[in-house]
C-alpha cells in the first residue's frame, strides 16, 4: 500500500495532465514525485525552493491569473511559516488554492518538534472559507484531493496523513459518515483515528461517526446522531485536542450537551522515537481512548 | 502605450485630485513618492484601462507599497478606473478607498496591499501564470518602496525570478532613502547579483523614467530604481 504522499504525487501529476488550469508549486519538498511530469509540464510543475513565503505568496499569484494552484510542503512550512500570506494573499485578496501538507502532528516522529504541527488545523480555523479535508486512507485522500482541486476558486486545505486506517470508505468530500449506531453517546473520528476509535468503543453502546471533511463542519450529522444516541459528544482528532469543540458546540447550541475534545495534548513533549510512542504518549492509542470516553460518558450529570 | 481613451486628466490634475482626499493641496515627499512613477506608468507604459479590466491580455500593475495610496487613486481617477467623486470619501465606512487598497472593492486594483512584502512574490506567481497560460505579450509591474525591500520574502522573489528568468516581471523600487540600515552597495545591487537586469534614475524625471520602464532586458527580470528626495526631507 502507497502512502498518502506517494498518492498525492501520482494523483496531482494525472490532474496536471488533465486539466491546463493545473499548477503544482512546491519548495524542494515533494520534488522528486514530480520529476518526470516537470518534463511533460515545464511551465506547471513551479518549484520556488527553499522559500515558502514566495511558495505561498507566487501560488496566490497564479490564481490572480486564473489557474488552479495546487500547493505542497510539510505542515510546518505551509501553514505555520507563512500563516500570514495564507491570510492575505488567499483571503484578503478573495483568491483560492489547494494547500496540500504532509507531516504535520508526530507523522515524523525522530524528526522531532521543528517538523511537527499539530496546531495546523486550528491555525487555519482563525481564517474564514476554508474546506479541510483530513483523509485517513490514501484511496481516500485520492478522492477528496480530486475534491479540492476541482472545488472552483475555493480554498481547500487537505492534510496528507502517515497514520492510516485498514480500509478506505466512500467518502464524499462533505459529509461526515455513520460507522456504527448506538444509544448511549456520539464518537467522531477524524481521518486516521478511526481505526483507534473503532477498537476503543468496541462494545460501548455509542455511535461512530467518520469525519474526513472538517470545514465545512456536518452539523446536520452531528444533530442527527445525537437525536438517538443523545447530547453526549466525544471527538476525537489527530492534531490539537479541541479543535472543533466550538464547531460541535455551534452545532448543538440549542440542546443541553457535552462535547469531549481529544487530540494531541498542547504540551511539547520533546521526545523522538516511533508514531506508536507519540499516540500512547498523547492518549490516543485505542485503551487510552476507551478509558477516557468511557469516563466521559459515565459522568453524566444525575437528574 | 496606454490603451486608455479618456485623456481628461493630465499630470497637473493629480495634486488636486489628491486633494480631495486630505483637504491638503500641499503634500509632503513621502505622500508624493510614488506619483511620477505611477502617472509614467499609467499614461505612457502600462496597457490597461477601465475597459480592459477583465481582459486577460492586459498588463498587471501590483501596488505592493499600499502605504498613502492618495497618489494611486489620484492616478485611478484621472485615469477613468475610479469615478473622481469616490475621493473625497477616502477612509470613511463606506467608501471603496481605503489607508491601504483593497482589490476586492476598487477596479483596477490587482491585489489588496499595506503589510509589506506580499507583492513581489505575487508578482512572480502572476507571471509564472501567464507564462503557463501562454500569454507571452502582458508586462507584471510591482511598485515597492526602499524600505519594503527589507522584507525577507521580497528576497525570496528576487532570487527566484533572476536565476528563473521572469522577463515579464518588472519591479520599481521607489527609494526614499526610508530603509534604516541602507542596503550595502545599493538597492540595484541586489537585484544585478540574482540576475536582473537594472536602472537607476532620478524619479521625479518622466523621461528618464519613461527610458528606464522601456528598457530591453531580454531573458531577465527588469528593475527599475527610482531615486527621490528623503522622506523626512
Amino acid at each position: 500500500m502507497d502512502s498518502m504522499r506517494d498518492r498525492f504525487a501520482s494523483v496531482a501529476s494525472r490532474m496536471l495532465d488533465e486539466d491546463p488550469r493545473v499548477a503544482v508549486v512546491l519548495a524542494e519538498i515533494g520534488a522528486a514525485g514530480f520529476a518526470e511530469t516537470l518534463r511533460r509540464h515545464p511551465g506547471r510543475v513551479i518549484n520556488v525552493g527553499i522559500r515558502e513565503q514566495l511558495l505561498i505568496g507566487a501560488g496566490a499569484g497564479l490564481a490572480l491569473t486564473g489557474m488552479r494552484p495546487v500547493i505542497h510542503t510539510f505542515a510546518s512550512f505551509l501553514v505555520e511559516r507563512p500563516f500570514e500570506q495564507i491570510k492575505l494573499d488567499f483571503g484578503h485578496q478573495d483568491t483560492g488554492a489547494v494547500l496540500v501538507s504532509a507531516y504535520g502532528s508526530y507523522d515524523a516522529p525522530a524528526g522531532g518538534f521543528t517538523h511537527m504541527s499539530p496546531g495546523d488545523v486550528a491555525l487555519l480555523d482563525t481564517l474564514d472559507g476554508w474546506t479541510v479535508h483530513v483523509p485517513g486512507h490514501p484511496d481516500e485522500a485520492e478522492t477528496l484531493l480530486r475534491h479540492a482541486v476541482g472545488a472552483g476558486d475555493d480554498r481547500v486545505y487537505v492534510r496528507l496523513s502517515e497514520q492510516k486506517n485498514g480500509r478506505g470508505l466512500p467518502v464524499d468530500g462533505a459529509r461526515f459518515l455513520t460507522v456504527r449506531e448506538g444509544r448511549r453517546g456520539v464518537v467522531v473520528a477524524v481521518g486516521p483515528m478511526l481505526d483507534a476509535v473503532l477498537a476503543a468503543t468496541e462494545g460501548l453502546d455509542v455511535s461512530v461517526l467518520y469525519a474526513t471533511t472538517v470545514r465545512p463542519f456536518d452539523s446536520a450529522a452531528l444533530r442527527r446522531a445525537t437525536e438517538t444516541a443523545g447530547p453526549e459528544v466525544v471527538i476525537v482528532e489527530p492534531y490539537l485536542a479541541g479543535t472543533s469543540t466550538a464547531a460541535a458546540n455551534d452545532a448543538l447550541t440549542d440542546v443541553p450537551h457535552r462535547v469531549l475534545g481529544l487530540g494531541v495534548g498542547r504540551r511539547e513533549l520533546r521526545r523522538y522515537g516511533r508514531m506508536e510512542e507519540h499516540v500512547a504518549a498523547h492518549g490516543l492509542d485505542p485503551a487510552s481512548l476507551r478509558e477516557r470516553i468511557e469516563g466521559f460518558m459515565r459522568a453524566r450529570v444525575a437528574v | 502605450m496606454s490603451i486608455t481613451a479618456e485623456r481628461t486628466y493630465g499630470f497637473d490634475d493629480l495634486p488636486r485630485l489628491m486633494a480631495l482626499m486630505t483637504g491638503d493641496e500641499k503634500h509632503g515627499p513621502a505622500a508624493t513618492s510614488t506619483l511620477d512613477v505611477l502617472w509614467v506608468l499609467y499614461d505612457r507604459v502600462l496597457r490597461a484601462g477601465p475597459e480592459h479590466l477583465d481582459d486577460p491580455e492586459r498588463d498587471r500593475f501590483l501596488l505592493s507599497k499600499g502605504h498613502g495610496p492618495m497618489a494611486y487613486y489620484a492616478v485611478l481617477a484621472a485615469k477613468g478606473f475610479v469615478p473622481v467623486e469616490w475621493l473625497p470619501g477616502f477612509g470613511a465606512y463606506d467608501s471603496a478607498l481605503g489607508y491601504h487598497p483593497d482589490r476586492v472593492l476598487v477596479p483596477g486594483v490587482e491585489i489588496g496591499s499595506g503589510s509589506l512584502g506580499h507583492g513581489l512574490p505575487l508578482a512572480v506567481g502572476t507571471a509564472l501564470g501567464l507564462r503557463a497560460q501562454g500569454r507571452h505579450d502582458p508586462a507584471v509591474w510591482v511598485l515597492v518602496g526602499d524600505a519594503e525591500l527589507d522584507e525577507g520574502s521580497n528576497h525570496e522573489a528576487i532570487a527566484y525570478a533572476g536565476p528563473t528568468g521572469l522577463d515579464r516581471l518588472h519591479t520599481v523600487v521607489i527609494d526614499n532613502s526610508s530603509a534604516s540600515h541602507a542596503r550595502p552597495g545599493g538597492i540595484a545591487a541586489r537585484f544585478e547579483a540574482a540576475g536582473w537586469s537594472t536602472e537607476t534614475v532620478d524619479g521625479r524625471d518622466h523621461e528618464a523614467l519613461y527610458a528606464a520602464f522601456t528598457t530591453p532586458h531580454p531573458g531577465r527580470p527588469h528593475a527599475v530604481v527610482a531615486r527621490v528626495e528623503p522622506k523626512d526631507s
